[in-house]
């Protein structure tokens, strides 16, 4: 019998995905597509009012309506729930309590102020309309910098201020540097409000088993691990009788990433009422509640010596916090990433930054793909092409000159971040070849006159991904993050089931982990099933978020398949009479090296190891199966350079997207097919992000973008081709040497375009510094341009 | 709460029916009345086109029209795409080209690039961006569905 030959490895096969089967026939199963038997539907009364007293709830109009309905307020779930308190450690920061329902004010208008169960939802929301309220409307906070000064509206009364967070990062003498730099560039900078708009809306389904005194939540969310020890804890339930459930979850973004009010509040009323509740968020909740994102203001100043050598880097950061600091990332996740990255993958020896959290009467800030780091990528970014400008050198090499080399490698950065490898120069080199780099800027520049204008810009920029114990996602917040697990069953038919504490939400996990066990156990792709999302089925994890699954859930894959493989080979040398270094195992069967007609599959190592235990090893404990956990420690750091090219219509004020490209180091990679579909959506939310999307509210803290129609979200037509190369170089941190993947495109999308943007009407005088750059805000920046005494290099 | 009215109609090639009030969504009807949860509603306001399905032959919101407006009509969900235990074409090439991550917004875009298809059977590039602007995806950002529309658009053709 032949020997079977070596098949390619299925880590880095385009293998297709094992999740379309059922999503492309409508067989995926939403929070919004279950039943459970006596099922009741919630529907929730929201504030009107940006912020106010609740002096009175009346329903008796509500309750007397058809379908069954029941009107429940704070009162009514204190004895059930807790407030929800996000803790941290850091100094600087003051913890504020968000209740599933308001109590005595809200903070925020859409804040959820009583919950209505009926038979079906439209009956809900019948008896919602019915509930009258009484407020007194109270002044809002509603800007930051404003809200920090003595006499603001107060959101939290009971902390005295509207400081949040406090926190600075400094290294070395930024006042001297600057003070010594022969160039000193400097600009304030708007990266609007943003909000994540998966199109799945956020959805909870509780149920209480009261006979095994056992609760259930099926919800959409990215990490059942940590809603369920935060579900116990404030449910006043032991944690072994809680199960939250992610089914299929239509995107998530880092949104669906915290506990929102609206999961404890049913959990609550299930066992209040003794039936299952489900309550499916609409859009216009989402677009109201759902944790907005990188809505910062910063001023920052570059120093760099006259041959174009970084010397200092200083900023201010204001970070708009909204009502409440979210569970459990806290409400400092998003300005302390951007003051921890915006040294970026550069040579900065000398560093100061500040950061102020600030609450405000808006929905409350979490993260979102990316987090804190497209806001310092686009400052910069910035900053260093208007260092460019007024040195006269090309940007490019302007980057080059600062960029980090290989040599340098570990690299640590000045808020205290390792890169431990980086492929800086690089993805910046190859980026630049790619669009012909050279040729572009030789190109002879556009007439004065012209009505469209081309631009180029670049962004480069490091992430760190993979987080392990060493340091928190979200630093001094109460959570560990560092670490999954991963068990891998052989069961007697010789088929796998792994399952993990992740929890996929379009990632492609059920196919990228299973090349990764089919691979390093030895059976087919298909013999492996993926288990996620189910606390009862899984490990002890988190979930999925911060761009961790292929890294510490392919760690603990590897470390989990090479244990059952080393029992599996063991057991199967017994049964041969041979020595397992003798053996090879692929495709589920093992072999004796140069003797194939010498095997045994590997179903019937199972059954031995399950039914026939007399025929294992002298004391070999009977079954087939392995949990295992990995910490990757620091993680490993990640980077690409993105160049875009625009075309800007003065006349239209429009930015047409003519080519993008990506070259990043994405570390060894599982599945090509989905890294580049992580990475080209990633730059359709940076797209949205730079040109359409803001979350704008009224300075009495009303919200004015509640549809989509309002929040504009990239259609097919905006999105240009993107090209995606790869620097394949395996990390050196990690098991399996991979890296994160998820939220580069982000990262680099909106300093790219806003770079490019600025190229394109550099001539005209006009600097980028907000985003989006809207035609509105386009018309605006050309009508008032500053006609320049010199037409300034491009 | 208004009488319940009847609604008949042939979904997927079904006689189905149902009583449900005269305001109910037709994407509700669907899903509930009728129990065919592929079809999906992102925005109730028509701009998200997850709940897209086909009426007499023709894309339409669900989300937009009544149950009560669907009596009489063919309804197409994605449902109703497999033939014979096999995949569609356009399912088939989404499955290609990595056209789905989350696959929340796909029934509605299998179903508006269907419709799409049936009016222009050898779009370029430029016109399936176009025709695909009616549905809204957060994940793919749209790279993989084109390629899968521009591959399921050959095969349909070849099969005339």
């Amino acid at each position: 019998m032949p020997e079977p030959g070596a098949a390619p490895s299925l880590i880095g096969a385009p293998v297709k995905r094992r999740e379309d089967q059922r999503l492309l026939t409508g067989r995926g199963r939403f929070v919004a597509d279950l039943l459970r038997p006596g099922m009741v539907h919630a529907a929730f009364l929201r504030s009107p009012h940006a912020h106010a007293r609740i002096l009175r709830i009346d329903a008796t109009a509500a309750t007397f309506g058809p379908g069954g309905v029941a009107v429940f307020t704070a009162d009514d779930l204190r004895p059930h729930a807790r407030p929800l308190r996000a803790l941290s450690r850091m100094r600087g920061y003051a913890v504020t309590e968000m209740p599933a329902l308001a109590s005595d004010k809200a903070r925020y208008a859409g804040e959820a102020v009583a919950a209505v169960l009926a038979e079906s939802r439209y009956a809900a929301e019948d008896a919602v309309d019915r509930i009258v309220v009484d407020y007194a409307p109270l002044p809002a906070a509603s800007d930051p910098r404003t809200a920090m000064a003595d006499g603001s509206p107060l959101v939290h009364e009971e902390i005295k201020t509207n400081v949040i967070l406090s926190r600075a990062f400094s290294q070395g003498d930024v006042t001297a540097a600057l003070a010594g730099s022969a160039v000193r560039v400097a600009d304030r900078f708007r990266f609007r409000r943003h909000a994540a708009v998966a199109i799945e809306n956020r959805a909870g389904l509780a149920e209480w088993d009261a006979g095994a005194g056992a609760l259930t939540l099926w919800t959409s969310t990215q990490v059942p691990g940590m809603l369920r020890e935060a579900l116990a804890d404030l449910l006043l339930l032991p944690a072994h009788r809680v199960r939250v459930v992610a089914p299929d979850v239509g995107g998530g973004f880092g949104m669906k990433s915290a506990l929102y009010p609206e999961e404890v509040a049913v959990c609550a009323l299930a066992r209040l009422l003794g039936r299952p509740v489900k309550w499916i968020g609409d859009r216009r909740e989402d677009l109201l509640t759902s944790t907005q994102a990188w809505d910062e203001d910063i001023e920052a100043e570059l120093g760099l010596d006259g041959d174009g050598r970084i010397l200092g880097l200083r900023a201010s950061v204001w970070a708009d916090l909204g009502a409440y600091s979210i569970y459990p990332w806290t409400a400092s996740i998003e300005a302390i990433q951007v003051v921890s990255f915006l040294p970026g993958p550069y040579r900065v020896p000398h560093y100061h930054a500040e950061a102020w959290g600030v609450a405000t009467n808006k929905a409350p800030m979490g993260p979102y793909r990316g987090v804190g780091r497209p806001v310092s990528t686009f400052v910069m970014e910035g900053l260093i092409d208007r260092a460019a400008r007024r040195l006269g050198m090309d940007p490019a090499a302007l980057r080059l000159a600062n960029l980090i080399r290989p040599d340098e490698l570990p690299y640590r950065s000045p808020s205290g971040l390792v890169w431990d490898s980086g492929a800086f120069i690089e993805t910046l080199e190859r980026a630049c070849d790619a669009v012909d780099y050279a040729r572009l800027r030789a190109a002879p520049p556009r007439d004065a006159a012209a009505r469209r204008r081309t631009g180029i810009g670049i962004a480069s920029y490091v992430e760190l991904t993979g987080v392990g114990s060493a340091i928190p996602a979200s630093p001094g917040a109460d959570i560990a993050t560092g670490t999954e697990g991963a068990t891998v069953r052989v069961d007697p038919a010789g088929t796998v089931t792994a399952a993990f504490g992740l929890a996929c939400h379009g990632q492609g996990h059920e196919t990228t982990l299973a090349q990764i066990i089919a691979q390093e156990v030895g059976v087919e792709l298909d013999a492996v099933r993926v288990v996620h999302g189910d606390t009862e089925a899984g490990p002890i994890g988190t979930g999925t978020y911060a761009s961790r699954s292929a890294v510490i859930g392919g760690g603990a894959a590897i470390l989990a398949s090479r244990a059952v493989r080393d029992k599996a080979l063991l057991i199967a040398a017994h049964r041969l009479e041979v020595d397992p270094r003798d053996l090879e195992m692929a495709g589920g069967v093992a072999w004796v090296r140069g003797a194939p007609d010498r095997r045994i599959p590997l179903s019937d190592i199972a059954r031995t190891a399950y039914f026939g235990v007399r025929r294992l090893p002298k004391d070999m404990e009977p079954g087939l199966e392995a949990t295992r956990y990995y910490d990757p420690y620091i993680g490993t750091a990640a980077n690409a350079t993105h160049i875009a090219l625009v075309e800007v219509d003065l006349d239209l004020c429009s930015v047409t997207l003519a080519r993008y490209v990506i070259v990043e180091d994405a570390g060894r990679i599982i599945n090509p097919l989905i890294v580049e579909g992580q990475a080209i959506g990633g730059v359709a939310q940076g797209l949205g992000a730079a040109l359409l999307e803001e979350v704008v509210y009224s300075d009495d803290g009303q919200p004015l973008t509640g549809s989509l129609m309002d929040y504009v979200i990239p259609t097919a037509v905006e999105m240009p081709l993107v090209e995606v190369m790869h620097v394949e170089q395996p990390s050196p941190s990690t098991l399996g040497g991979f890296k994160g993947v998820g939220e580069g495109g982000t990262i680099g999308a909106p300093a790219a375009i806003a770079n490019a943007v600025a190229n394109a009407l550099a001539p005209l005088g006009v600097e980028i510094t907000e985003l989006p750059i809207t035609p509105e805000r386009l018309f605006r920046l050309l009508d008032r341009r500053r006609e320049p005494a010199v037409e300034c290099a491009p | 709460m208004a009488d319940l009215v009847s609604v008949q109609l042939t979904i997927n090639g079904q006689r189905r029916e149902g009583r449900c009030e005269p305001r109910k969504l037709l994407v509700d009807f669907v899903r509930e009345d009728l129990g065919l949860t592929g079809t999906h509603v992102g925005c109730e306001h028509g701009v998200c086109g997850a709940c897209t399905v086909l009426v007499n032959g023709l894309a339409a919101r669900s989300c937009l029209m009544l149950a009560v407006q669907a009596n009489g009509t063919e309804l197409v969900t994605v449902e109703g795409l497999m033939k014979d235990g096999k995949l569609h074409p356009l399912q088939q090439a989404f499955h290609e080209h990595h056209g789905l991550q989350c696959g929340f917004c796909t029934p509605g875009m299998l179903l508006a690039a269907l419709d799409f298809l049936n009016t222009n059977p050898s779009p370029t590039e430029k016109e399936i961006r176009q025709g695909l602007s009616a549905v809204l995806c957060r994940c793919t950002g749209y790279q993989g569905i084109v390629r899968a529309v521009e591959a399921a658009a050959i095969v349909l053709r070849d099969a005339r």
